[in-house]
């Protein structure tokens, strides 16, 4: 290994993290998120700074060629994070899911609601005090569905 | 005295159907005077929503599309917030006769989940071929489910009583064929009593059912890949009276 591809190592290793850490900084991504990104960073700048862990690690789990190791885990962190999106967006779908049928259901309170009111007012307009009872509707259920 | 038909919400989910609308919820309210009448317009780009006011009907409008299960789980949760007993799902393409809700209201009270079957005797329904394969597999497995004997599970024509409307209020699911598959599984795992009444359906006012032997291969596998993920999840446990057993 030459002194250019060690330094190169270690600075994409040290610019990965950088870019994770500022994202995270700012609020940009959420801890849950970024948790795999900087496993992958961390253990990325620590083979990038001592390539002798890389061949140690490759020979504790029986691989001949140590880059190959560096492969898989790479393959290994991409499926999980994908796992964890698939999984994050069912659970938004199923919430928004739930929002849009609750929406659907406060719209025909509030026209029923209105409808009610404008009765209300007419009669009012016309004989003082004899509008319609006010009938409280039935509380909302809170749906929890998590 | 459970099926009364006051005491029933029609659920029509409707996503552009404005051209039969207006007249199916018509013919709802001409054949089942005093029911009450949700029309579940599921997203729609055209006119549903005004031709299914005019009509009569309350219209509860979904954001987005949905499909059949997001829209049919507003109008469980609707029933529920506002006790009604039953709930019954009719198509808003006109393809259920409501005078056929009498049939199923009659077996409510010893029953959690009625379906409107196409293939039990009345009325001349056919389907053909990988399709038809699809609806006799199903029908055999969610029969010994369900310990009845069901020979139209994907009926869209079903009506739902007091104990099944609280199931279904939370756990309708709204994949693709969850309305039909997996919702008679979430039923029969939650000991809910299923029974089917013979039912004739009209076709369809517009297009008709896909007899194309790739699509409905495709309709086969994506069936089976629902009853198989139907099964696998966990059961759902429904508190409540039961129903005396027949």
């Amino acid at each position: 290994m030459t002194v250019t591809s060690y330094i190169f190592g270690v600075l994409s290793a040290l610019l990965s993290l950088a870019v994770v850490i500022e994202l995270l900084r700012r609020g940009r991504l959420r801890e849950r998120h970024a948790i795999w990104w900087l496993i992958a960073g961390a253990l990325a700048l620590v083979v990038g700074v001592f390539p002798s862990t890389l061949v140690w690690a490759a020979g504790l789990v029986g691989v001949a060629v140590p880059l190959n190791l560096v492969f898989f885990v790479s393959v290994a962190v991409l499926f999980l994070v994908c796992i964890q999106h698939s999984a994050e967006l069912t659970a938004l779908e199923e919430k928004t899911r739930t929002l849009a049928e609750t929406v659907a259901l406060q719209d025909i309170r509030i026209r029923d609601l209105e409808r009610r009111a404008s009765v209300k007012a007419s009669s009012e307009s016309h004989e003082p005090g004899a509008g319609i009872p006010f009938i409280e509707p039935r509380r909302q259920r809170s749906s929890n569905e998590t | 005295m459970v099926g009364s038909v006051e005491k029933t919400l029609v659920v029509m989910p409707a996503f552009n159907e404005e051209e039969s609308v207006r007249a199916v919820v018509l013919e709802v309210f001409h054949k089942l005077p005093g029911i009450s009448c949700l029309v579940v317009d599921d997203g729609s780009s055209d006119e549903t929503t005004e031709e299914a006011r005019a009509a009569g009907a309350l219209v509860a409008r979904l954001p987005f599309n949905l499909g059949v299960g997001g829209a049919m789980r507003v109008g469980f949760r609707y029933a529920l917030e506002h006790g009604f007993d039953n709930v019954v799902q009719i198509d808003a393409d006109g393809q259920h006769d409501p005078a056929s809700v009498i049939a199923l209201l009659a077996q409510i009270d010893h029953a959690d989940l009625v379906l409107g079957a196409r293939f039990a005797g009345a009325g001349d329904y056919s389907v053909k071929g990988p399709r038809r394969w699809a609806m006799t597999f199903l029908s055999t497995f969610l029969s010994r489910s369900a310990r009845t004997t069901l020979t139209d599970t994907t009926s869209g024509f079903r009506l739902s009583g007091p104990r099944a409307v609280r199931l279904f209020a939370e756990h309708y699911p709204a994949e693709y064929l969850g309305d039909t598959i997996e919702s008679l599984v979430i039923a029969a795992r939650a000991k809910c009593v299923i029974a089917q009444v013979p039912v004739a359906m009209r076709t369809r006012a517009g297009g008709r059912p896909s007899h194309h032997p790739v699509k409905a291969a495709v309709y086969l596998a994506r069936a089976v890949l629902a009853l198989l993920f139907a099964l696998m999840r966990p059961p759902v446990r429904l508190q409540g009276r039961e129903i005396a057993s027949i």
